[in-house]
């Protein structure tokens, strides 16, 4: 970019003035330009942000939210204040088994000692830190499971667009026979048969996610790039005797993508929350794992008489909403931002 | 359109037996050992019994001939008669229910249906009446708070919001409790002189002229349901919403309003019309959402359906029983698909032509 060029006069086409891309435009190009303007002027993707911001914030924290009990031990494994099966209300005193006191405890609370801020879930386990270390979880969970499944829909996308014939044929058949299955029943049933093999853990439950949480996305890509295959610039570079695999790779993907995977980015809330499903119907971690479903799934055992230990359900719920919440918040608006189709209505 | 649904039908045994393939490659996780639990009932006595019906049922044997085995069943070489075949509503031995999957099946189908129904009914209708709303008053207070219902809808995870009602709307007040029947009513349903036709409570109480048990089983029915319509009200409004949306920008809708036609017209004769095409898909959707949802809602309440039975057994990672749910449930939501397409065709000739 010259010093012309940024100080020129704005160009006039028949009457109508371009106007001049600001710096914040120049600097990541027109199509983020567009996406972050829409996202900071709506009221809803705002919150949204905002919400995921702090989520982000508690997972960096973690450690100093809720220090571990030692340095040693697993951070990931709820400390527990004895074994006694009656949970406790918010406010109660940890008695055994209390971590360090971080810096901030006496401020805000007012307290020396640490109570079970939360109160405790059956079997003693502290509700507080298992919420802000399952922080980290949901996070991992998602990010890990977005970035598998949009990896294989592009694979499988790519090859089946750009190929076509009988590659496509196949890909889709089998992308259909994926897509035959009710999506969580078909993943609670490969974690239940993963976990005799696996042991419990993260694993089985993030690879029932996957495997069966790829297709839409293979389907989408699939047509973004039966769309951009026919472009000139595409025949243009098989004619300078581009390799099909750079064709691919340089050429269809980079411009073929973009929203997918932007859309994409945001199913974490929507996986988080099928994750704690699973894990609330007894396939996903070990019992006293930081994860939020993990922790309701404790609420099963008092149906009856919720009212009375309504701390159960109601924090990790709470956090389990505002986290699928701060996701489509953002999503919601991207999404609009991004359909063609409603472009230039103002939503 | 005589053409499309034999296309459609031709493409039917691929998905069957991709199905198949699928669930029975989840099985070859297990070892030959575990998958004899297909076959048996009892906990076997020795491993020389365990070898012996592994070899009769050739669970050792390649993948091929066990997937044919397992589709086709075999002859039990003592007895002589045909044992397993899923093909044959064979599904296996079900550990977590103490019967055969099929049995458990049969039990536990009605209850389930029994929910969906009533809880299908304000789904489609109430989900695509506030998506017309949305629609019609585009940007205005209706549409907006539609928005916000509808974002809060899917955030929410169904347990935890079954178990907030569930919280507030029994263990508070003690209005609607979890289960399928109170005590008093199981006892009568289950006595002589009630006749069970159909084993779906609220109808069969009708029938029997029981008001006081039909009063009982909807109390029962009423927390699942608003669970299950919540969420899925969710997902109708946004498709029922976007698709009118897009109808009203069309020329057709245009020349409707130039040519003097009232708004109440345009809306219902013009507009509806032609944006409930995509909006029928959504009772395939519906379909796997509520073939989703029972799991977790009857696991909440206390419901004694198919779905709770499938959370149970993976739970208890019996996984004959958890293969051949989803297995059936597979089964159900490829011809509810199929229907769906049909019907599809049949209201778009858009379709039918291409």
């Amino acid at each position: 970019m010259t010093a012309e060029a940024t100080t020129a006069k704005p160009v006039q086409i028949g009457g109508y003035t371009l106007r001049e891309p600001g710096r914040l435009e120049k600097l990541v190009g027109p199509e983020w330009y567009r996406l972050l303007r829409g996202l900071v002027t709506n009221p809803l993707s705002v919150a949204g942000i905002i919400l995921l911001t702090g989520f982000v914030l508690i997972a960096l924290a973690a450690p100093i939210l809720a220090p571990p009990i030692s340095p040693r031990a697993d951070p990931y494994n709820i400390p527990r204040d004895g074994f006694s099966p009656e949970p406790k209300p918010p406010g109660v005193e940890w008695r055994r088994n209390a971590p360090p006191v971080p810096f901030w405890y006496k401020t805000v609370t007012g307290k020396e000692q640490w109570v079970h801020l939360f109160g405790t879930a059956s079997g003693q386990f502290d509700i507080y830190y298992g919420i802000v270390w399952g922080t980290r979880t949901a996070l991992r969970v998602g990010i890990l499971v977005v970035l598998s499944t949009l990896v294989i829909g592009l694979i499988v996308g790519s090859l089946s667009g750009y190929y076509g014939g009988v590659i496509d044929d196949v890909l889709q058949r089998i992308t259909e026979i994926f897509m035959a299955f009710p999506f969580l029943l078909a993943a609670l049933t490969l974690a239940a048969v993963l976990v005799p093999r696996m042991g419990r853990s993260l694993w089985p439950a993030v690879i029932a996610l996957i495997t069966f949480g790829w297709m839409t996305y293979a389907r989408v890509i699939r047509g973004d790039i039966l769309s951009v295959k026919e472009r000139d610039f595409v025949l243009a570079a098989r004619v300078l005797g581009a390799k099909d695999s750079r064709i691919l790779l340089r050429h269809v993907l980079p411009n073929a993508v973009f929203s997918t995977m932007v859309l994409a980015s945001l199913d974490i809330g929507a996986i988080v929350l099928s994750f704690a499903a699973l894990s609330f119907l007894g396939v996903g971690t070990d019992i006293g794992y930081a994860d939020w479903g993990q922790l309701i799934a404790f609420a099963r055992a008092y149906i009856l008489n919720l009212d009375q230990y309504w701390y159960i359900v109601l924090f990790p719920g709470l956090a389990l909403l505002l986290f699928g919440l701060a996701w489509n918040l953002v999503g919601d608006a991207l999404r609009d931002i991004l359909d063609p189709k409603l472009r230039g209505v103002r939503g | 359109m005589t053409a499309y649904i034999i296309r459609r039908l031709l493409l039917l045994p691929i998905t069957v037996t991709g199905v198949t393939l699928l669930i029975f490659a989840m099985m070859q996780v297990l070892s030959p050992v575990e998958r004899s639990a297909l076959y048996i009932r009892d906990i076997p006595k020795n491993d020389a019994q365990v070898e012996r019906i592994i070899r009769q049922y050739g669970l050792d044997r390649p993948f091929v001939v066990q997937y044919w085995t397992w589709l086709v069943g075999t002859r039990n070489p003592e007895t002589g008669q045909r044992v397993g075949g899923v093909l044959r509503g064979d599904l296996g031995y079900s550990r977590t229910g103490n019967q055969t999957v099929k049995e458990l099946i049969a039990q536990r189908l009605p209850a389930t249906v029994e929910l969906a129904l009533w809880s299908m009914i304000p789904i489609i209708g109430i989900g695509i009446w506030l998506g017309i709303q949305a629609a019609v008053h585009h940007n205005e207070l209706p549409d907006q708070a539609a928005r916000v219902f509808a974002i809060i809808g899917y955030s929410f995870p169904t347990f935890v919001f079954g178990l907030l009602v569930l919280m507030l709307l029994y263990a508070k007040t003690g209005w609607f409790p979890p289960g399928r029947l109170s005590d008093w009513a199981d006892i009568v349903v289950k006595s002589a002189d009630f006749k069970r036709y159909t084993h779906i409570n609220t109808l069969d109480a009708l029938l029997n002229l029981r008001f006081d048990v039909f009063l009982d089983a909807l109390r029962h029915l009423f927390l699942p349901t608003i669970t299950l319509c919540y969420i899925q009200w969710a997902l109708l409004l946004k498709i029922t919403r976007s698709s009118m949306l897009e109808a009203m920008r069309q020329d057709y809708v245009r020349t409707a309003r130039a040519k003097g036609l009232s708004e109440k017209v345009v809306i219902n004769r013009h507009v509806r019309k032609n944006a409930l095409i995509p909006v029928a898909t959504v009772g395939g959707l519906t379909v796997v959402g509520l073939l989703n949802g029972v799991v977790i809602t009857e696991t909440v309440f206390n419901y004694p359906g198919m779905g709770s039975a499938l959370a149970r057994a993976a739970a208890s990672l019996d996984v004959v029983t958890t293969l051949g749910f989803v297995l059936f449930n597979a089964t159900l939501l490829i011809v509810a698909n199929l229907i769906v397409d049909i019907l599809y065709a049949f209201l778009d000739p858009r379709v039918r032509y291409q």
